[in-house]
């Protein structure tokens, strides 16, 4: 039942053009904005590389956290969520459905977006299987963690209209403090860098950092190295603590309805 | 007769405002059951907790044998609820939202036979989003009898219709014979028209309950004579009708024989004669 949901939900977010066109198209137009401005390379690594790592990585984010958060709040005050936990489908098929629509949408923009990366500024993709496995796990763990997080923030807003505010702001910071836009990521001052690893979008850049910088672009890290295990660790963390956020703070009714 | 709904001293506090206080309530199977009352009365609190959907804090109640806020999913699957707004869903069409409900429930309805059912055949293929209000509620109607639901809940169903799809609708309610339906309404003709029972909740408890002829103390109460030149207010209209008919000679001038309306009854139990 939980794919039927994801069809679904696909179904519902594929026909909405506007929504559809702007997830899509808004990391491919970040990066055009981004390759124009600054160029050249730094430490030897292309900056538009360094670009495409962090724009990956926001685009997941974009997809599961900043969707999630505004659709939930909106399924939630129009009493749709309510309808369906007076059906008997299982509750979780409803969590599965979402997550699993928002795989396969992360994964069209991340396709989309690293296409425009070679066909525009011949972004050099890896040639070997490890990065690329490397590539799955933080996308599949970065996802998770981040649809979880979109999930939780969903209960927050008081209204639907309400919640693209207190979605799209913290996303925003997110996205200046953990290596999306400013980039190398050693710029920051340390304290912002300590204050951003606290969420996984930090981790989610560092981990497809790897995947497109190589080796040879560890030294643009806080720490000189990628620190796998840790971005493993801390995205890992998040889907448990996510996990029992939501389990624990979801609503299928609107606050209104108490 | 087989109990469908069965409530004993229902208690509900918001804070410290009581807002149902002490309901008992008998629903038998295959009975239309209708729930009257002004808004903030606790009509709302009861169904919801009636659905499952709202803790109480005290009180007895059993809903097809089980309790609805402890009961799991085989319960939800024998129930059907219409919600009083759930527009969310647009863009897809009528047909695929009503089969993807489908898919919840262990023996659906057939979704082509439920969307001609509530009229809207001609708008199978047509996205939700481009269907009037009248039309979007009927697609809440056929979600709420997707399940072949032993017992459906219909939440001021017709709100905002005009009176032609209101008359639609109650042909439709009527022709689903072996189903238990709690209906709350504002219309009073609404539940004249459709309900075999009513109770009215008034201040959180129940005023007033029985058939909708007799609510209140209708059948008994005085009628009015009115014609042309006078009216009178009688416990024996026909003896009054009879002495107009010698006095007249023949037809009486503009004659009528009213008894208090459900609407006047209704007004008189909840305290609101003024309006």
């Amino acid at each position: 039942m939980g794919t039927s949901r994801a069809w679904f939900e696909l179904k519902v977010f594929f026909r909405e053009r506007e929504q559809v066109v702007f997830t899509f198209a808004l990391p491919i137009l970040l990066l055009i904005l981004f390759g124009t401005i600054f160029t050249g390379d730094v430490n030897g690594v292309a900056v538009s590389q360094l670009y495409t790592a962090g724009l990956v990585a926001a685009g997941v984010m974009s997809a599961s956290f900043q969707n999630l958060g505004i659709a939930i709040a909106a399924e939630r005050e129009a009493g749709g969520l309510k309808r369906l936990a007076g059906t008997p489908m299982p509750k979780h098929a409803y969590f599965t459905g979402k997550v699993l629509s928002v795989l396969v949408i992360a994964a069209v923009e991340a396709v989309l977006l690293l296409a425009a990366a070679v066909l525009l500024y011949g972004v050099k993709l890896p040639g070997e299987v490890g990065p690329w496995l490397t590539f799955c796990w933080v996308f599949a763990l970065g996802l998770t963690a981040t649809c979880l997080m979109g999930v939780a923030i969903s209960g927050l807003p008081r209204s639907a209209k309400g919640a693209s505010a207190v979605v799209t702001l913290p996303f925003l910071v997110l996205q200046f403090i953990s290596g999306v836009y400013i980039v190398p990521y050693t710029q920051l001052p340390g304290w912002l860098i300590d204050f951003a690893s606290i969420f996984p979008l930090r981790w989610m850049c560092q981990g497809f950092r790897s995947v497109f910088l190589g080796d040879a672009g560890a030294v643009l890290e806080p720490s000189g190295s990628y620190d796998l295990d840790r971005v493993a660790l801390v995205l890992a963390a998040w889907v448990v603590g996510g996990l029992v956020l939501c389990l624990l703070t979801f609503r299928w009714k609107s606050r209104r309805e108490g | 007769m087989d109990t469908a709904v069965s409530v004993r001293g229902l208690v509900k506090r918001y804070g410290d405002v009581e807002a149902v206080r002490g309901i008992d309530l008998d629903i038998g199977t295959g009975e239309i059951f209708a729930l009257l009352g002004p808004n903030g009365a606790g009509k709302s609190t009861t169904v919801e907790i009636l659905e499952g959907h709202r803790k109480r804090d005290a009180g007895e109640v059993r809903v097809l044998g089980s309790d609805p806020h402890l009961a799991g999913r085989s319960w939800r699957a024998r129930i059907g609820i219409v919600l009083q707004t759930a527009g969310d869903v647009e863009e897809v069409t009528v047909a695929e939202l009503v089969r993807h409900f489908a898919g919840f429930y262990p023996d659906p309805r057939d979704p082509a036979t439920v969307i001609e059912q509530v009229g809207l055949a001609g708008q199978a293929r047509r996205r939700v989003s481009r269907l009037s209000g009248g039309q979007r509620r009927r697609v809440d109607v056929a979600l709420g009898l997707i399940g072949r639901p032993e017992l459906l809940f219909l939440d001021e169903p017709t709100t905002g219709f005009d009176p032609e799809a209101r008359r639609q609708f109650w042909d439709l309610v009527k022709t689903l014979d072996d189903t238990t339906i709690v209906l709350t309404t504002h219309y009073l003709e609404e539940a004249e028209a459709l309900a075999d029972r009513v109770a009215v909740i008034a201040d959180g408890v129940i005023v007033a309950e029985g058939e909708p002829s007799s609510l209140g103390g209708r059948a008994r109460a005085a009628a009015t004579v009115t014609w042309d030149g006078g009216e009178l207010r009688t416990d024996t209209p026909t003896r009054t009708v009879a002495e107009l008919m010698s006095r007249f000679d023949g037809e009486i001038p503009g004659l009528s024989v009213t008894r208090p309306t459900l609407e006047d009854a209704y007004l008189e139990l909840i305290g609101g004669e003024a309006s």
